[in-house]
């Protein structure tokens, strides 16, 4: 294993398309880079190769002190503390201009250190400058309210930044997660702790370069890469940070509400895990809906928290989609993440893998029926196929827990309370989908479906401004929309007696 | 111990002041006052006599149980669930125009069981009737939204009700805590289980019949008299309640939010202790200051989350305010709940009047002074003379510790730069207070205060349109005002694909 003193802070990196980088690998603490106290460094792989391409300096719980001390500092002291929301706002917006800039860069190391196709990491970075921009607009527009209880008083609320946050983003939207995570938690004025994922560390040690070049005060916005079990723990039950945003699997955000709990009663948000009901009725568009459900599951090489993983057909269309969903399923193109025709790309590591092809042999002892995929890809890297289980029943394992590849489960329904009862079969809640010409239909599904997110003829339609987040164990909170701005800010209420 | 065979349902009971009323005594589930599954019941005891006055049967998991499926069913099927917002407004109205009706029952009931004084119990029954209403008028004006993101698609934004709510309410305000609850719960559509402090169960049994005569079907409220170790952490911990709000200590609080992580990642509100920073500048009407630092500890014993325990008077006025402030304190009348002059009654338990002296004892230890009282009043229920401590140093236990009883501590501050310090030392944050005449001292102290609530020129000044709750450890989210919706209902987005 390297050493620190052999791992410098920045290194030249040259990507499988010919781009030619800097790429930071240090921690990124009060507004530089610098090595771990502990002088760990850890192993960065390139998915579709298997392949260690480098290493990056680890942070433990010390660096967590250090970053947070730094933040609350940069918090009540210094520049960002006096600062004006618009101003707040610019940087954002300055931030939004430079991840544009630097579009193709961040795509392909995206593409890199994930393993997901170029075309789908361009799509994440569009979307990464889109969330920067539209939080750089929130900024100045939190209000809070003036509210009349009797002429003898005058009263108002203000929304004020709860101070120092951590967050703790995962490795399938390394650098989408990261702008969902910065994004509000700046514009409300607090300073920021993140924790990248230890599969995925490359990109956000760019981004927090490009926070530097857009003029953040030192200590605002600290980037560290490190494992959950040290690092991310340390923010969980840190003192002095107030607030805790989770991405993550189900177990682990357990962990981290309870970390809350006996530490400081920190507020916690948590996106987690889903097993989302993908749901085709007879009178919908047919050859739309196999597009969508294709997308639904296979987009991201299915890690996707709210990945369509379980695709119910109605009764009478059943046997023409399945037909028509195993050719489009077979069409997809799997491979290197730089070929341009790639849509599928690699699953972002050996456990990941390990850990999906167990889900698939458990398919297979449990009775289902593998109409396609169900083996790997290729022989070098962790690539999957597109792999369909039919003659699946409720109860089975691959039908209630979470795969988080490219996997799916496809069932019959017969009618509208049917699928609504198997849609909210499960203890998660993330997403949904229904696919119907019909206005009724549409309604109803949308309205008894227990999802946060209820997508209607189309799947995966993110966006921004509009609200995300778990009903059930799916999570707690929403993040995007004008919703993210309520987990960084907490509500005073002054009453001045007027008497 | 009686056992349940010898409690009835309800009672015949007559109180000091000589009100006649049946009083339930029963678990009031799915619209039925029953008794306990195991049969258990439990002692009411009169904190202004400590004699044992009643018994009342005992919720146990079982019992939750019960109460969970009886409130699902009510959510899921039943008239609840196809009522309109407007119709659940006009139940809510109803029930408020039941408390009216019943003001003064409802008020000796509180001053029987808590041991309050009357007058403030009528306060407090006016507060219910306010704060019902109010989230009555909310009830239909529970708005989702429309969010542009392209002309591809329409998207909206629905606020959901979660379903079955548990609710664990402490004994300092029984009713006005129930209120709290059941107002912003029952406007946003769910159904509840709410259990009421062992120490004051019977308001709202009488409350739950009320519910009864208001016209909520069967399940929507379930009141159910219990431990917190027993009924409270089962409701933490069960698996069909989506969402638990607590209000009491810091240490329960802790359990509560741990329980939901383990169970089933249930979203959780607390609103827990305090430390309240009361502070006057030399410039404040000192007359007037002097009766809010008193209001602001003595009121209702001293057993206020909110309470101004600590009162921090600028250099210059000290000994002026001090010796007005002692004599103030023992013009306190304390005594019989029920005479109309009493404005300081019992603490509620025997458990809590220890709690208390145990506190004295600690400040003489600590070397504070006793400027008045440290003792207990009388010789008959839990009646502690109001207290003051001075000649105390930051860091004391009774400067950092909740007492939750008639004492308080005095300090000196130099000026606005030390007492924000001061008033920001605990790891809590509920409320504060600035008595100053100066526009920018109210400001500045407003803004740099890190407490849910600042007072100005007053105290307790608590109104059911105000958002209230903790910075810090003293909770996680906000009762009353509009914010309390988001507590009881969450977002489900709906993105309907046009292109």
């Amino acid at each position: 294993m390297s050493s620190a003193a052999s791992v410098p802070l920045s290194q030249k990196f040259k990507l499988p398309n010919g781009v030619e980088y800097e790429q930071p690998l240090g921690l990124f603490v009060n507004g530089e880079f610098v090595t771990g106290k502990e002088g760990k460094t850890f192993e960065v792989i390139n998915p579709a190769t298997g392949k260690i391409v480098g290493l990056v300096h680890e942070a433990t719980a010390a660096d967590v002190d250090i970053a947070v001390d730094a933040a609350e500092a940069a918090f009540y002291d210094g520049p960002w503390s006096k600062m004006s929301s618009a101003d707040r706002g610019r940087l954002l917006l300055k931030l939004a201009d430079l991840f544009e800039e630097n579009l193709t860069v961040l795509a392909s190391i995206e593409a890199f250190d994930n393993g997901k196709a170029i075309q789908l990491a361009r799509g994440d970075i569009s979307a990464c400058i889109g969330c920067l921009r539209y939080y750089g607009g929130w900024a100045d527009k939190i209000h809070g309210k003036v509210i009349e209880t009797s002429p003898e008083s005058f009263n108002y609320t203000k929304q004020e930044p709860i101070g120092v946050c951590g967050q703790i983003i995962p490795w399938n939207f390394p650098l989408l997660m990261w702008a969902w995570k910065i994004g509000p938690a700046i514009a409300c004025g607090n300073t920021v702790v993140l924790k990248t994922a230890e599969q995925t560390p490359l990109g956000g040690l760019y981004a927090a370069r490009l926070c530097k070049e857009a003029g953040f005060p030192p200590g605002v916005i600290n980037i560290i890469s490190g494992f959950g079990r040290t690092a991310g723990s340390a923010i969980a039950s840190h003192m002095k940070i107030h607030k805790v945003a989770f991405t993550g699997s189900t177990l682990v955000g357990r962990q981290i509400m309870k970390a809350a709990a006996e530490s400081n009663l920190k507020k916690v948000t948590l996106e987690l895990g889903g097993k989302s009901p993908n749901i085709v009725f007879e009178d919908a568009d047919v050859d739309r809906a196999v597009e969508w459900i294709n997308f639904g599951i296979y987009y991201n090489a299915g890690q996707c928290c709210c990945a369509g993983s379980r695709i119910y057909v109605q009764e009478s269309i059943y046997d023409k989609v399945i037909e028509a969903f195993k050719k489009r399923a077979e069409a997809n193109v799997v491979g290197n993440p730089f070929d341009e025709a790639t849509f599928q790309g690699a699953q972002v590591s050996e456990a990941q893998y390990n850990r999906i092809m167990s889900y698939v042999e458990i398919g297979k002892k449990e009775g289902a029926t593998v109409e396609t995929g169900g083996e790997r890809h290729g022989s070098e890297g962790y690539f999957i196929k597109p792999t369909v289980f039919s003659n699946v029943t409720e109860d089975m394992r691959i039908m209630q827990e979470e795969i988080f590849g490219p996997v799916c489960t496809i069932a019959k329904f017969k009618d509208l309370e049917d699928v609504i009862s198997k849609g909210n079969s499960t203890s998660y809640g993330l997403a949904s989908a229904v696919h119907t010409r019909s206005l009724s239909t549409a309604m109803e599904v949308a309205n008894r479906l227990r999802a946060g997110t209820v997508w209607v003829n189309c799947y995966n339609s993110i966006h921004w401004a509009l609200p995300f987040g778990g009903y059930g164990e799916s999570g707690i909170g929403r993040e995007l929309g004008k919703e993210a701005l309520r987990n960084y800010t907490q509500v005073k209420t002054v009453n001045i007696n007027l008497s």
